[in-house]
């Protein structure tokens, strides 16, 4: 089942093109990773599929809906998106701030309700951010943040979650925490959309990657077919070692390929 | 220092009872004493009396007026520092003081003041009605909120700019001194009319912004988090503006500018609401009645002939407070 459709999506600022042509699809189930270099319009991609732009171009379906025709009430319920860097401007506690997320399920003069309680108490559960739900947001450290913004996430109960460089900053053993909760995330018809640079976690977690360079979709497939020495020296303009083993595949940046940027 | 756990219920209503007798107080204040409970039974036998005139003609209109405005104040300096995500955002940022005061300052200038009661109020209103329109056209369509503060400053300074101006080529000597008297801000000698004038821009200024309590609670994570929480973050942001406007335009139409209350109140509730914009707008709004009413009563203890204006002790008051305040939470802070 098609949970998230983008059909030939173009993005412009003044005639500048961003992004062109992109086509992707998000099934139930799937974790897909978007990745290639900075500024090849991988996250501009996640704002329009989070209709947080509009596309200057081509049409956004969810559940096979033209997002047009869906209210943003109904839409943010069904969406979660972790921007890039996400951080507390306010000093909330842990607990005020995941139960942000449920804002999309309150009316505008609602407060909590017990199922909010609930939805909260699991988000803390899955995101194991219980022992500090009474800490200030901006007293935790990096990788409590990021689980804590994850939280939040998970308090609205969205279907597809959208996480902008959710690992960027982390340790490897918050790196691979946050992964596996996306990944947990992402069965039965719920999905998860990950930006990503670290090559070797967007091969080992997704299900589906997308390789976007220039503002436009290099190739697609599954870790195996396009993780590939020469796609990537093609797109990076790295040369790389990957391997595969009983782990996965795993990708190591060797040397840089001449002196400019491809 | 976590009151954060104190539920709403509790505190509003906290904050209720405490209006009630400031409030209560208030009607006590004056120049004589009088008997409350006479006053309501002379006006319920449909007899007037010396009592019942000066607590229904005088002491109610200005004691409603000061509540009024100061829950005006406290509320949309609430909503700004949350619209703007800026601790030191005052009701007055986006420039409707200033223009609602120089609306007021062409009345006076033009000596309309005197010939119709409404003429003060309807010009302040006019005033910040421009300041919007204003606004509007500065602003447009941009993203940044940045543009609204530029624009809001750029306004404030024409708007002083031009009563500067007003006051450089006043009439006379008794035109200017009933500028800057009334510039200074004060709720004395205002009457049920002025009362009644402002009330409709005041509520539905209040409508507005406590309309927008869970958008700013959203805007907390960033504007982009807002919009795919299903936030249409420029249209709530012009019925912020719109809202803002209204109230606190009304308000300086019928009483000056009285300044502080607005940028102190939401920094002395913020520690009880777990710094939760949404949830500080409705305490900043009884906060604020609370805290212009002490000073009216302070204004009308202290001084015994001419009289001390309002806005001058919320500035006495409220800046070296303010001050304080921040040497004590500046850990806190936003």
């Amino acid at each position: 089942m098609s949970l998230l459709k983008g059909l030939n999506l173009g993005y412009q600022i003044d005639d500048i093109s961003i992004l062109k042509g992109i086509d992707i699809e998000v099934k139930a189930g799937e974790m897909v990773g978007l990745i290639g270099p900075n500024g090849a319009g991988k996250s501009t991609l996640l704002r329009l599929l989070t209709c947080v732009e509009k596309p200057s171009l081509g049409d956004i379906l969810y559940d096979d809906i033209n997002v047009n025709q869906v209210s943003p009430e109904e839409r943010a319920k069904r969406i979660g998106y972790l921007v890039q860097g996400a951080k507390a401007y306010w000093p909330f506690s842990v607990e005020k701030t995941i139960g942000l997320g449920r804002i999309p399920h309150q009316k505008w003069w609602q407060h909590g309700s017990s199922e909010d309680e609930e939805k909260i108490q699991r988000a803390m559960e899955i995101t194991e951010t219980l022992a500090y739900r009474n800490r200030i947001v901006s007293t935790l450290s990096g990788g409590e943040q990021t689980l804590v913004m994850l939280a939040r996430i998970f308090a609205t109960d969205p279907q597809i979650i959208f996480a902008d460089e959710p690992v960027a900053a982390l340790d490897p053993y918050h790196q691979l925490h946050v992964m596996e909760i996306l990944r947990n995330h992402s069965r039965d018809d719920q999905a998860s959309v990950v930006v990503l640079h670290d090559l070797s976690l967007a091969a080992r977690f997704c299900d589906k990657l997308y390789i976007i360079n220039h503002g436009e979709l290099f190739g697609s497939g599954t870790p195996d077919e396009i993780m590939t020495a020469d796609n990537i020296a093609e797109v990076y303009g790295v040369k790389s070692k990957i391997v595969c083993d009983v782990e996965g595949v795993s990708v190591t940046p060797i040397s840089r390929l001449g002196e400019h940027h491809p | 220092m976590n009151f954060a756990a104190i539920p709403d219920r509790i505190l509003l209503t906290g904050l209720g009872m405490c209006l009630l007798v400031v409030f209560y107080i208030a009607l006590l204040v004056g120049p004589v004493d009088i008997g409350i409970g006479k006053a309501m039974m002379d006006l319920m036998a449909e007899k007037p009396s010396m009592d019942s005139l000066i607590l229904f003609d005088i002491r109610l209109p200005r004691a409603l007026l000061a509540m009024i405005i100061g829950a005006t104040l406290g509320l949309a300096g609430a909503a700004l520092q949350g619209l703007l995500r800026n601790p030191l955002a005052e009701p007055g940022i986006i420039g409707v003081s200033n223009s609602a005061a120089f609306g007021a300052v062409l009345v006076f200038y033009f000596g309309y003041a005197n010939i119709a009661w409404f003429a003060l109020p309807l010009g302040g209103l006019l005033g910040a009605l421009a300041s919007v329109v204003i606004i509007f056209a500065l602003v447009g369509n941009s993203k940044s909120v940045v543009t609204l503060i530029l624009a809001g400053v750029a306004i404030n300074a024409i708007g002083g700019a031009l009563i500067a101006l007003a006051l450089n080529f006043a009439p006379n000597p008794y035109a200017m001194q009933e500028i800057v008297f009334w510039l200074l801000g004060s709720v004395a000698n205002r009457s049920m009319n002025e009362l009644l004038i402002a009330l409709p821009f005041v509520l539905v200024g209040w409508g507005l912004i406590l309309y927008c309590g869970r958008f700013l609670n959203a805007l907390t994570l960033g504007e982009e988090t807002a919009i795919s929480m299903g936030f249409e973050v420029k249209r709530l942001r012009w019925i912020l503006v719109i809202g803002v406007a209204s109230c606190v335009g009304a308000a300086v139409s019928v009483a000056g500018n009285i300044g502080f209350i607005g940028l102190v109140v939401p920094h002395l509730i913020r520690p009880f609401v777990g710094a939760e914009p949404r949830r500080l707008l409705l305490a900043s709004t009884l906060g604020g009645g609370i805290l212009l009413l002490v000073a009216d009563i302070a204004v009308q203890l202290l001084s015994s002939g001419g009289e001390l204006k309002l806005g001058v002790i919320t500035a006495l008051v409220g800046g070296p407070f303010f001050l304080f305040l921040i040497l004590k939470t500046r850990n806190l802070m936003l």
